[in-house]
């Protein structure tokens, strides 16, 4: 290879191969151009599709009046958050696959039958089960098992009132909440991520107590579709899962019933479920939580409470060991 | 199939906008995070790290099947970088795991990787990129030598505790749909360096036979 070297000694390039500054220049601001474009477009087509998921018919009011000895003073979670972020697996695995896919849900007309060991057995639609009782708001904490949690204004009453209505009999020793599984309105009832329908329950004190709250309402407006509408039960000193969403049965049981999760992994998902920061999930610990909306992603996490704070229910399990019946 | 052989101007340019692509997940979630769109940022964070990490896996494990295939061998041109993004992701994923869950906390966080096989194995794979990438300059391939390649094939570990990591994760909800979906990607990639080496290891016997 001839080798040209430059009179000064020095290896220089000759110009013509040096690419011009304008030509340099220009390349980068293109690449630069591109990779802006390519994010913020992909940015806002997320945050155009958040804003058609947020709009649709304007929810109808729920009057309900504050039951402050039920209510936390914490800062609420917002209406978005709340209703954007969901475990409902019937419409999608991903959080925010419920808000997306729960339009479907044909929530009138809707009907509830209870039976089982009860003395009176009944089927009632959702506007009869609205009025059963006087509504009531009541914020509540909601502990997810996943390590999250949210304040939330919840509207209805406690389930008591029900369970009187269809006065048990002395078998009853169980209450078993079945979810609506139908493929047609729920995407979500094809995979198998799951056995279908979702069954919760609880002991018959637990659904007894009076913060078990028998809910058809959120944040002052009937339940938004894709937080179990129209109507579910919240257990706010359980994990978020024990609280079955759109309830088509309540079935008493004389056994314990076979649950959703329980039954898909026993090891890690309890009947209990109690919210308890000194029994870890297998695969994380349950020492604390990340409110969700609260500070950003600097903010620490906040350590869980026995029972989610609501010490009022270990009464329900004195003399049980928590650590074996998690 | 026709080979197609970029001048270096071309592969420049190859080169630029594979950069930008694979860059294109990190902006993303630095946006979206930054305008507080998802509303768990750590999550989003944590989940969308690790899906980038296990994606350029891939990629950079199909390079080589997809230059024998097509003939396209300047396609390994590219693989240094792919397997460098695969790292930043990896990293990525871990910061947050220090740092979201653990704010720092050393000790913490490595109670949690010996107690709970799904970290364990994700730490594992993760700490098997590092010298990888530390490997990956020019100067290091010729100071290794034969080395080098023999160290890289590290690769056909990490990509399995990648799998393991995911599966395991997604297993505590039961969700297995897109472990499934990866875990036979990488083992499409995998078994065809078993089939090359079991048939290059069968025409070795022939030909000695043979002789």
């Amino acid at each position: 290879m001839l080798i040209k070297r430059n009179p000064n000694g020095i290896d220089l390039p000759f110009s013509s191969e040096i690419t011009p500054q304008a030509v340099y220049e220009g390349r980068r601001q293109f690449i630069a151009r591109v990779a802006a474009t390519a994010v913020a477009g992909s940015a806002l087509w997320e945050l155009a599709n958040r804003q058609a998921f947020a709009q649709g018919t304007p929810a109808q009011r729920l009057a309900a009046t504050r039951n402050a000895a039920f209510s936390t003073g914490e800062t609420q979670t917002s209406f978005k958050d709340a209703t954007h972020y969901n475990n409902f697996y019937e419409f999608g695995t991903d959080k925010s696959d419920p808000a997306e896919n729960a339009h479907t849900l044909r929530t009138r007309q809707w009907t509830v039958q209870i039976d089982g060991e009860v003395k009176k057995p009944m089927t009632l639609d959702i506007d009869r089960l609205t009025k059963l009782a006087p509504l009531e708001e009541r914020v509540y904490r909601l502990r997810c098992v996943e390590g999250w949690s949210m304040v939330i204004p919840w509207v209805g009453y406690s389930l008591s009132n029900l369970i009187r209505q269809v006065e048990p009999t002395g078998n009853a020793k169980y209450v078993e909440f079945i979810s609506l599984a139908d493929k047609s309105q729920m995407p979500g009832v094809t995979s198998r991520v799951l056995d279908w329908p979702y069954v919760e329950g609880l002991r018959m004190d637990e659904a007894m107590h009076p913060l078990a709250l028998l809910t058809v309402g959120m944040y002052g407006q009937v339940l938004p579709n894709q937080n179990g509408a129209p109507v579910r039960i919240v257990v706010p000193w359980k994990y978020g899962f024990k609280s079955a969403k759109s309830i088509v049965r309540i079935r008493f049981l004389k056994d314990q019933p076979k649950t959703a999760w329980n039954g898909i992994a026993a090891n890690e998902y309890g009947f209990y479920s109690n919210v308890n920061p000194n029994v870890d999930h297998p695969r994380w610990s349950q020492a604390t939580e990340r409110r969700i909306g609260e500070g950003g992603l600097f903010t620490p996490k906040r350590k869980t409470l026995m029972f989610n704070g609501y010490n009022e229910v270990a009464s329900l399990y004195t003399g049980m060991d928590l650590k074996k019946f998690y | 199939m026709a080979a197609f052989n970029p001048t270096p101007k071309q592969l420049k340019a190859i080169k630029a906008l594979v950069f930008i692509l694979a860059l294109l997940p990190f902006l993303r979630i630095a946006a979206l995070v930054g305008m507080q769109v998802p509303v768990d940022p750590v999550e989003f964070i944590t989940h969308g790290s690790g899906d980038w990490a296990l994606y350029l896996l891939c990629a950079t494990l199909a390079v080589t099947p997809l230059r024998r295939f097509t003939g396209w061998n300047w396609l390994v041109r590219l693989r240094r970088m792919l397997g460098l993004y695969t790292f930043f992701y990896a990293f990525l994923h871990f910061l947050a795991f220090l740092w979201f869950d653990h704010f720092f906390d050393l000790a913490a966080m490595w109670r949690d990787v010996l107690k709970r096989p799904f970290i364990t194995v994700g730490f594992i794979a993760f700490v098997l990129l590092i010298p990888l990438a530390a490997t990956s300059t020019q100067a290091m391939i010729k100071r290794l030598g034969r080395n080098w390649a023999r160290l890289h094939k590290l690769i056909y570990a990490i990509a399995p505790l990648a799998i393991l990591h995911y599966w395991w994760m997604k297993a505590g909800k039961h969700n297995f749909e897109q472990p499934i979906v990866w875990g036979c990607v990488v083992a499409v990639l995998l078994g065809l360096r078993v089939v090359w080496r079991w048939s290059r290891a069968r025409q070795a016997a022939s030909s000695s036979v043979g002789s």
